[in-house]
């Protein structure tokens, strides 16, 4: 058979990076960010959002709180990522963000209240550019190019400091035409927007294999031209150096980029799934071993920064954080149901009057009976 | 017979028929988000890969323009694809080619190439869902000329309907009500025994009002119709099954004893079925009714979170209001069925 001459067009290297490895041994030199004080802080935020993961299974287990997607085993990415942001950098998060969330100011009010079933918990009160947590999968993912394209806009006309915008996603959510289309757009317009995807393997029951036949989640970005990088999605400080890094070409005009964080996801998909039915005991035994907690507070005491003493006096505080926020999420007064018309228009337009009045109506009827 | 008189929910018929047509026909294949090892995440496929293999029950990728799409190249060359969305919320990305393909392509192609598909999805509210888990977007799919859009209402309904659709040579939207998925069981012969597309059902007979709902609103209507009946009122029920086309001369018939009316959905009022069915109701019965079409209706709002999907979601109470309305209403008396003050423009402001 005939085989023709063919020349090399183009080819593309995927890099990963890592710090610090399973023992929390360091593999090279620590970027400069890496204190001692912001390992410590990383440390407690990665602690908390476990408390509050554990907290929330455990309210919808006992039924006072609806479906709920813990972050368990993936806190790194969330908290490297949410701790990467400036205040007026933009936040387009994904459903399963516990951690950044906490790190952009979020309440755990806030997020209590979004997973018990009350609109207010998006109300972000300390990070109010950011978007609400998106559930349709990907479609942030567009959301953030947009936010970009306006963030630029806005440094071009007025003056101001380029700021950038941050997506987050599974990896399932990279098999969606979004993702592709985000990302060529992003190239094309050279947005300053940073795309970082947590690869905890599963998509709900479908692991990674099962979404994508390609080498890696990173390489994806190669097809749209734009800068991608693997990192150990449980190694903090990795995760962060990338997102650091990512975030700051973007605000230099350098354009967009990817990061492809790999995790596990050590928990159910939701407090609705079994993961049981499709993954077995001893894979989930295995990915315990590298989980991202254990490994800092190796690092950090070897590094004579921990001890016993000190995890016992974060593990009280966090409780006492933990618990104060319980109390004033049960303090909250319901939502009255007129709430769902309030903020459907900037004005309720007159052709619902009728219907706000009946809602009204039949809510007091019912309160009088 | 002991196997044929099983008694099942309304997901595990749905299970049962997908395994009886899978069994039956091998030009069958079934797909979708997490429906292979998992079952699906209401486990509405639980088991049938393990049966049927992985070449005829398949996982797909997260892409529901995929799903959709992929399923009308299937279908063009013969396969009979039932593609799973695993929420209605998340069809959207989907709609491009189940509204300008799958409901056109016989057309396009005047009879040559056709689109026998099931697009599956679960709807609606009241499961203390998240966010877009609950909506029910029915009017959207049934405004699609070309495409059916088919709801059951109990476990026999959603076996015999779901093999009708299946069989079906033209592409079908088949909503399962996700809040009675498992709120009652029924013994479901599994017979293969469709029951008839485009043909209404009546739930219960009465002579003194006419109500219509579908999917798990029917619940509540029966359970109005009950109340009704205890006051000397009988309500005659009719659940549709097949939204579109819509058999209204089951409805007319009904009528013609009835004269009064009421339409139940969950879901929002303004282009509602509802709507639809008063306005085929008018064209075709004006001169028997005695009262205008009541709709009882979710409210024109966004599917509130679960915090107050209660109050959104039309209940008995509400049904029976909607009822005593489409009763109590005379051409001459004072209490039109549409509040006065609010036609007055005298609704307060809120
Ligand atoms: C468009 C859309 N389709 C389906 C779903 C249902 N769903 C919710 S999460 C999920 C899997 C997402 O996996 P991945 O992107 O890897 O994120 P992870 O949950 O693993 O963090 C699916 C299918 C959805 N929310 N949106
Ligand atoms: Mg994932």
């Amino acid at each position: 058979m005939h085989k023709p001459r063919l020349q090399l067009q183009a080819s593309f290297d995927i890099a990963h990076l890592q710090y610090l490895d399973n023992q929390g041994k360091a593999t090279q030199p620590l970027p400069e960010f890496a204190t001692p004080d912001w390992l410590t802080h990383c440390y407690r935020q990665m602690q908390l959002a476990r408390l509050v993961d554990d907290r929330a299974v455990k309210l919808q287990r006992t039924g006072r709180l609806g479906t709920y997607p813990s972050t368990l085993g993936q806190e790194a990415i969330g908290i490297a990522t949410g701790n990467a942001l400036d205040a007026d950098d933009v936040y387009c998060p994904y459903y399963r963000e516990t951690g950044a969330l906490l790190e952009r100011g979020v309440t755990i009010e806030e997020i209590l209240a979004i997973w018990g079933g009350d609109e207010r918990g998006q109300n972000f009160q300390h990070s109010p550019n950011d978007l609400p947590i998106c559930i349709p999968i990907a479609t942030q993912m567009l959301h953030a190019v947009g936010v970009a394209f306006a963030l630029k806009q806005r440094h071009q006309q007025e003056g101001a400091p380029l700021q950038a915008a941050v997506a987050s996603s599974g990896e399932g959510a990279t098999s969606k035409g979004d993702f592709y289309e985000a990302m060529n757009l992003a190239g094309v317009w050279k947005l300053p927007v940073v795309f970082v995807v947590n690869n905890n393997q599963w998509a709900i029951s479908v692991p990674r294999h099962g979404q994508t036949a390609t080498q890696t989640i990173a390489q994806k970005a190669v097809a749209a031209g734009i800068p991608a990088l693997q990192v150990d999605g449980n190694d903090i400080v990795a995760v962060a150096w990338a997102v650091r890094d990512a975030l700051q070409r973007a605000r230099s005009g350098e354009g967009p980029a990817l990061i492809e964080a790999i995790s596990y996801r050590l928990c159910d998909h939701t407090t609705a799934d079994d993961a049981s039915r499709y993954r077995s005991a001893e894979a989930l035994e295995q990915a315990w071993q590298w989980e991202p907690i254990q490994r800092l507070d190796r690092h950090l005491r070897e590094q004579g920064l921990w001890s016993d003493a000190k995890q016992q006096d974060l593990d009280r505080e966090l409780a006492a954080t933990m618990e104060a926020a319980l109390g004033n999420w049960h303090a909250r007064v319901p939502e009255p149901v007129t709430a769902m018309f309030d903020h459907l228009y900037a004005q309720l337009p007159e052709g619902l009057y009728e219907q706000y009045d009946q809602l009204r109506d039949e809510q007091q009827q019912g309160a009088d009976a | 017979m002991g196997e044929q008189e099983k008694t099942i929910t309304l997901v595990e018929a749905v299970t049962q028929a997908l395994a009886f047509e899978l069994a039956i026909n091998p030009e069958v294949v079934v797909f979708g988000q997490d429906i292979g090892a998992n079952g699906g995440v209401f486990r509405a496929t639980d088991g049938l890969q393990e049966r049927f293999g992985a070449a005829r029950v398949l996982d797909t990728p997260l892409a529901e323009t995929m799903i959709a799409g992929v399923a009308v190249g299937m279908a063009t060359q013969g396969l009979r694809p039932v593609a799973e969305f695993q929420f209605m919320g998340f069809i959207y990305p989907g709609l491009d080619h189940i509204l300008s393909h799958a409901a056109r392509m016989r057309n396009r192609t005047r009879g040559r190439l056709s689109c026998p598909i099931v697009y599956r999805a679960p709807y609606g509210g009241g499961i203390h869902a998240p966010e877009h888990h609950s909506e029910s977007t029915e009017a959207i799919f049934a405004h699609i000329p070309g495409l059916r859009v088919v709801v059951p209402s109990s476990p026999a309904r959603a076996y015999g309907l779901l093999l009708a659709s299946i069989r079906d040579p033209d592409p079908v939207l088949f909503l399962e009500p996700k809040r009675i998925y498992r709120a009652a069981k029924q013994p479901v012969p599994d017979d293969g025994e469709a029951l008839p597309l485009d043909r209404a059902f009546v739930l219960r007979e009465g002579h003194d009002l006419t109500l219509v709902a579908w999917g798990a609103s029917v619940k509540e209507t029966l359970e109005a119709a009950e109340q009704l009946s205890a006051g000397g009122i009988e309500a005659e029920v009719i659940d549709p099954a097949t939204l579109k086309p819509l058999d209204i001369h089951t409805i007319i018939d009904s009528l013609e004893k009835t004269r009064r009316c009421v339409v139940v959905h969950e879901a929002a009022r303004f282009g509602g079925l509802g709507a639809e069915i008063a306005a085929q109701i008018q064209e075709y019965a004006f001169d028997v009714l005695d009262a205008p079409v009541q709709r009882v209706t979710g409210y024109d709002t966004v599917m509130p979170y679960y915090q107050l999907e209660g109050a959104y979601l039309p209940g008995v109470e509400r049904i029976l209001a909607g009822a005593h309305n489409a009763l109590e209403y005379s051409r001459s008396g004072p209490s039109s069925s549409r509040s006065e003050s609010a036609l007055n423009g005298g609704a307060t402001q809120p």
